[in-house]
């Protein structure tokens, strides 16, 4: 099935979870990311149970703490 | 209020503007805007609102100018070494134009001080280092309605985000608590190119200067983020039912964790 992650198509296998997803896009810091699918966001409780269905768009939010 | 020979002059290229014109420009000198943190962000979003005839600019911080700072500071000069931030700042913005005011307030902000800090500014910048200074600022805007401009910086990457009460999620709503201490890499421990301050702050500054002169659309309801090694910019929308997606914020909290000190 095809997804769209961070703005990028692509083929992901069927049934794939957020947890599953965060470890293929190498998630720098995977406890304290934030996830939206199709504009809701996910627990990150849920990211194990929560599977991806054909067409969902996701993204992941980062913390970013610089700024001096 | 008119404008004066000089302001004309000297505001010419906003008074020109469709978006901003001579009614915008007094807007400007009419308003209030504060700046949490005189470095990395604080530096170029001061310079630019001091340029653009914000009348009354604050800027609060703790610290001294640093050698290390200067690398991305742009408002503090070799010479200011060991000055508080917030002087050489004020140095700056009034040789760039004296028709601004600049209200200094050298101290750290905390739970105790944070709401009387803000409570005279119609927007704050957030141009802080670290997490529960982010977080603090953005329940104190929450809770005294107050709009506002979140942005982070580390290494060849930035984001930001506008905070307008009612109008779409706050920063909390986003990333619910700070992550614990050294749980997500600092600038001081993973560095940051400077000019990434340069186009950050600067979009903080863009949002401000829309906020008050009412031009365009706010960064409100989207987060944007900027990657400059794919040189990358994306305006991510963000999750919105109308009201906050945590629990009423009833009290300010100092949470303990301090990054990036002195950066």
């Amino acid at each position: 099935m095809k997804i769209t992650v961070a703005g990028t198509s692509k083929e992901v296998t069927e049934g794939l979870t957020v947890a599953q997803l965060i470890i293929d896009e190498q998630v720098e810091t995977p406890d304290y990311v934030t996830v939206s699918v199709n504009d809701e966001f996910v627990e990150s409780g849920a990211f194990k149970t929560t599977k991806l269905r054909d067409g969902d768009s996701v993204e992941f939010l980062y913390f970013m703490g610089g700024g001096r | 209020m008119a404008l004066t020979n000089e302001q004309l002059e000297r505001y010419s290229r906003h008074i020109i503007l469709k978006g901003i014109g001579s009614r915008g420009q007094k807007k400007l000198l009419a308003a209030k805007v504060l700046i949490i943190g005189a470095g990395g962000l604080g530096a170029p979003a001061a310079m630019y609102l001091a340029a653009a005839g914000v009348g009354t600019i604050g800027i609060a911080d703790a610290d001294e100018v640093d050698l290390s700072n200067l690398q991305r500071q742009i408002i503090h000069s070799t010479g200011d070494v060991g000055k508080p931030k917030v002087q050489s700042a004020k140095e700056t913005m009034q040789e760039i134009n004296p028709d601004v005011t600049v209200v200094t307030h050298h101290t750290f902000v905390s739970a105790g001080n944070i709401m009387d800090l803000i409570k005279d500014y119609d927007f704050i910048l957030d141009g802080t280092d670290n997490f529960p200074a982010k977080f603090l600022i953005n329940d104190a805007c929450v809770m005294a309605e107050k709009p506002f401009s979140h942005a982070g910086i580390i290494r060849f990457q930035g984001q930001l985000m506008t905070y307008v009460p009612g109008h779409g999620p706050c920063y909390r709503c986003v990333f619910k608590q700070p992550p614990p201490k050294d749980a997500v890499p600092t600038c001081s421990q993973a560095g940051v190119v400077g000019a990434m301050g340069g186009v950050i702050g600067s979009l903080q500054a863009m949002e401000a200067i829309k906020y008050i002169t009412g031009a365009g659309e706010l960064l409100v309801g989207h987060l944007l983020t900027y990657d400059a090694l794919k040189m990358e910019f994306r305006k991510i929308r963000l999750p919105w039912n109308g009201s906050h997606l945590h629990q009423e914020i009833t009290r300010l909290v100092d949470y303990e964790q301090k990054e990036c000190g002195g950066i």
